[in-house]
């Protein structure tokens, strides 16, 4: 009989520790399923950042370095200067990518750095449980906005895609979502040319994921699946905003 | 052998290149030699100057607080470093721009008219040169062969060949001044 | 072939970084270093090696992270308050065991501080500065010459120990020129690293740079094995010049340009009919601590010279830990001392009459 679903060989055989619900195990799936679709699991190398997938280097199948918070681009920049023909990808949070490293996206973006990022956006700090985020929404509580977030002295959800698309360099900038088997499908688009972009040689490459966080959202995961749809996705609207040919080498 | 001393003067007048001329100069006679520069926000102001050491011995102390040797080529050099030379040691004054003496009586001053004498030579820019020319013969550090050398070697290359004769009357030119 | 050049010390950071088969550089200008990146930014591509004005010191030290990482001779270069933005950078690299070299053309602190030439980093090169159980390996050159040398000695050790290691200089070292002797090196002494993140081609085991230890006791395993790797480090490593001190009944303790400066006062004191050595450590971790105990024993009494209000002074009470007498004379911060100021110190400190 043929074997039609199995596990990427780009994801290690072991259980992952995220909560129920979470949508960090789907996007893991994408990203290796790209990986193995490109064959090219044993030239990449991937940067595991500071938040819940600090130990994505126990359930992606290569070799990976983890980050100080926020500096997962930086960190790429020094691996694929070194190593120019392996491909080399950041998988960081919200709070890694909008807030502490704000200055290593941009710069690394604007240098037009051949790597792909991959950003998981779910408006809430998971890992150290439920703070707001630089990408919490406007009236959305968390530990640190118990009364919700207020604009006039918080600011507003930060749009990572849309602010480096002001930048030259960059080739390929999108934002999808996870909530549905039909976005399911389209992330996995994005993720696989962020990817494919690499490997031609081209520039900087980013896929924004909006992702769930049942657990500090206080939902059950269904709901947050819905949560999403009706409240982020109006606040960061889905969609390729970059498509450039890039520099090919 | 030790020498010790201090290149004073505003940016353009080739102080730097001074210091650095008599460095290398002794080093490729053989000696152990030292340079350093004013850095930072001093160079910001205009005036620049730089310590060289030339001995026989290897340098201690790059930074020299009783230089034998002070080249003043501006008014404000020579005020701020007078005090420091060491009584017997010899002071060479930009004559051309600097308009007193130096008050010292326990040490040498040597006037030097170096931008007149450049003039002169139809090149304002070797000023510093006579300047040099007159601590070569005073001091007699270094050869002035020596110096020759460093120049056509380090200095004067490619498109500045053209200023190996005007660089070497101005050094003859200030060590006439001093015979 | 060697080849005599004059250069200025910051050049030869530089320069020695490259003999040394460095062909990473990531920085960020500051005062007063500025000719390190300027000079690897003409020569890296020279040599086809990366050079990248990162956007900023924390950016930098995290390149290096990821180069290092992938198993490149990579470093780069800062000055005070910069080496304080790389402390994070520095303690991960630490913690993940990555060979890499760190420069600091110190500067006067605390805070902006000034451009002058300082020594108020010894106890962030030395002790710490970044969080958690580690150790660097610092060396402290006194000449443009020791430079390129300890340069080379940097990446030899820094691999040697999978570790990483600063050159703690100055302001005066870096701007300063003097001969330099340039030696082509034959056997640059790297290893293979079957650690580096370079890809699971040809069935090599996945390989993963981390700092992690969530774990049970995956953490205090961790730290086990640092301490062994500097308990081997302090056996085999410890540098130091000496001159005249087994005659001597002083002994000036210094590193650097404060050395240079004591060598001078001390060859005026022995002018004087005093006997003065000096003793200059040129690994200030780790420290000569035996050494110095040993010159404590024999009767010695000791004289600390710093640009600084007293860091490595403390080094060497610990070590001569009360067995003799321990004078210190400082700069703080602005001016370097003169010859005649450290004269006087000896002369004081020689005479036991102690030193303000």
């Amino acid at each position: 009989m043929e074997k039609v679903f199995g596990r990427p060989e780009a994801l290690q055989d072991r259980e992952m520790h995220y909560c129920p619900g979470c949508t960090h195990g789907i996007i893991h799936r994408l990203v290796a399923e790209a990986i193995d679709e490109l064959k090219i699991r044993e030239k990449t190398i991937g940067i595991a950042p500071v938040g819940c997938s600090v130990t994505a280097y126990n359930y992606f199948n290569c070799d990976m370095q983890q980050a100080a918070h926020g500096r997962a681009p930086a960190v790429a920049t020094g691996i694929k200067r070194a190593l120019p023909d392996r491909i080399v990808f950041t998988y960081q949070g919200d709070g890694d990518l909008a807030s502490i490293g704000t200055a290593e996206i941009i710069h690394a973006a604007n240098r037009g750095e051949k790597i792909t990022v991959i950003f998981i956006n779910n408006a809430i700090y998971g890992m150290t449980g439920g703070q707001m985020a630089p990408t919490t929404l406007p009236g959305q509580k968390t530990t640190t906005s118990p009364l919700g977030r207020d604009v006039t002295t918080m600011g507003y959800p930060v749009k990572m895609t849309e602010m480096l698309n002001t930048l030259e360099a960059p080739v390929f900038l999108a934002r999808v979502s996870v909530h549905d088997p039909k976005r399911v499908n389209k992330a996995k688009e994005a993720i696989k040319k962020a990817f494919e972009n690499q490997v031609q040689g081209k520039g900087f490459s980013m896929v924004e994921v909006l992702s769930t966080c049942p657990t500090n959202w206080g939902m059950a995961p269904v709901e947050a699946l819905k949560w999403l749809e009706a409240n982020m996705i109006p606040q960061f609207p889905l969609g390729t905003v970059r498509d450039r040919e890039g520099v090919a080498e | 052998m030790m020498l010790e001393s201090i290149f004073a003067g505003f940016g353009g007048q080739g102080v730097m290149l001074m210091g650095q001329l008599l460095a290398y100069s002794g080093m490729y006679e053989g000696k152990n030699v030292s340079w350093f520069p004013s850095y930072g926000p001093e160079m910001r102001g205009g005036t620049a100057n730089c310590s060289v050491v030339v001995s026989d011995e290897p340098v201690g102390s790059p930074v020299i607080s009783e230089p034998h040797v002070l080249v003043a080529m501006n008014r404000p050099s020579l005020e701020k470093f007078e005090g420091m030379v060491k009584s017997g040691g010899m002071i060479f004054y930009n004559s051309s721009l600097i308009d007193i003496k130096p008050k010292r009586t326990d040490i040498k001053a040597i006037p030097v008219p170096a931008n007149e004498i450049a003039g002169e030579l139809g090149n304002a820019r070797v000023a510093n040169m006579v300047v040099m020319g007159a601590i070569l013969k005073s001091t007699g550090v270094v050869k002035v062969d020596t110096v020759m050398k460093v120049l056509t070697e380090k200095v004067l290359t490619g498109k500045k060949k053209d200023l190996v004769d005007v660089n070497r009357a101005a050094l003859q030119k200030g060590m006439e001044l001093v015979s | 072939m060697a080849e005599r050049v004059m250069m200025k010390g910051n050049e030869a950071i530089a320069e020695g970084a490259i003999r040394a088969g460095c062909r990473f550089f990531f920085g960020y200008p500051i005062t007063p270093q500025n000719e390190v990146p300027e000079y690897m930014s003409r020569r890296m591509p020279e040599v086809g090696g990366t050079f990248i004005q990162a956007e900023s010191e924390v950016s930098a030290i995290n390149m290096v992270y990821g180069a290092a990482g992938a198993g490149v001779r990579a470093m780069t270069s800062s000055s005070s308050p910069g080496g304080s933005l790389k402390m994070e950078g520095i303690s991960y690299a630490a913690g993940a065991e990555l060979p890499c070299v760190i420069v600091n053309v110190s500067r006067g602190g605390p805070g902006l501080g000034g451009l002058s030439p300082s020594q108020s980093d010894y106890f962030q090169a030395t002790k710490g500065g970044g969080h958690g159980d580690y150790r660097l390996v610092v060396f402290a050159p006194a000449s443009v010459q020791e430079i390129i040398d300890l340069m080379y000695l940097a990446f030899v050790t820094a691999d040697k120990y999978r570790n990483p290691v600063v050159v703690l200089a100055d302001g005066l070292l870096g701007q300063m020129m003097e001969p330099v002797t340039l030696t082509e090196v034959e056997d640059l002494q790297i290893p293979a690293k079957p650690w580096a993140t370079t890809g699971m081609m040809n069935g090599k085991p996945q390989s993963v740079i981390n700092s992690l230890g969530l774990i049970g006791e995956e953490l205090e395993k961790i730290n086990a094995r640092l301490q062994k790797k500097y308990r081997e480090i302090e056996a085999n490593e410890v540098r130091f010049e000496e001159e005249g001190t087994e005659e001597a009944d002083l002994v000036v303790v210094a590193y650097g340009t404060s050395a240079r400066v004591a060598k001078s006062a001390i060859a005026k004191a022995k002018l004087a009919g005093k006997k003065v050595g000096l003793f200059r450590p040129i690994t200030l971790w780790p420290f000569p601590t035996k050494q110095l105990s040993e010159l404590g024993k024999a009767g010695k009494r000791f004289l600390v010279v710093e640009m600084s209000a007293g860091q490595m002074v403390e080094d060497v009470r610990l070590a001569v830990n009360g067995q003799a007498r321990v004078d210190f004379f400082g700069k703080l911060n602005g001016t370097i001392p003169s010859v005649n100021e450290v004269y006087d110190a000896i002369i004081k400190s020689f005479n036991g009459q102690g030193v303000a």
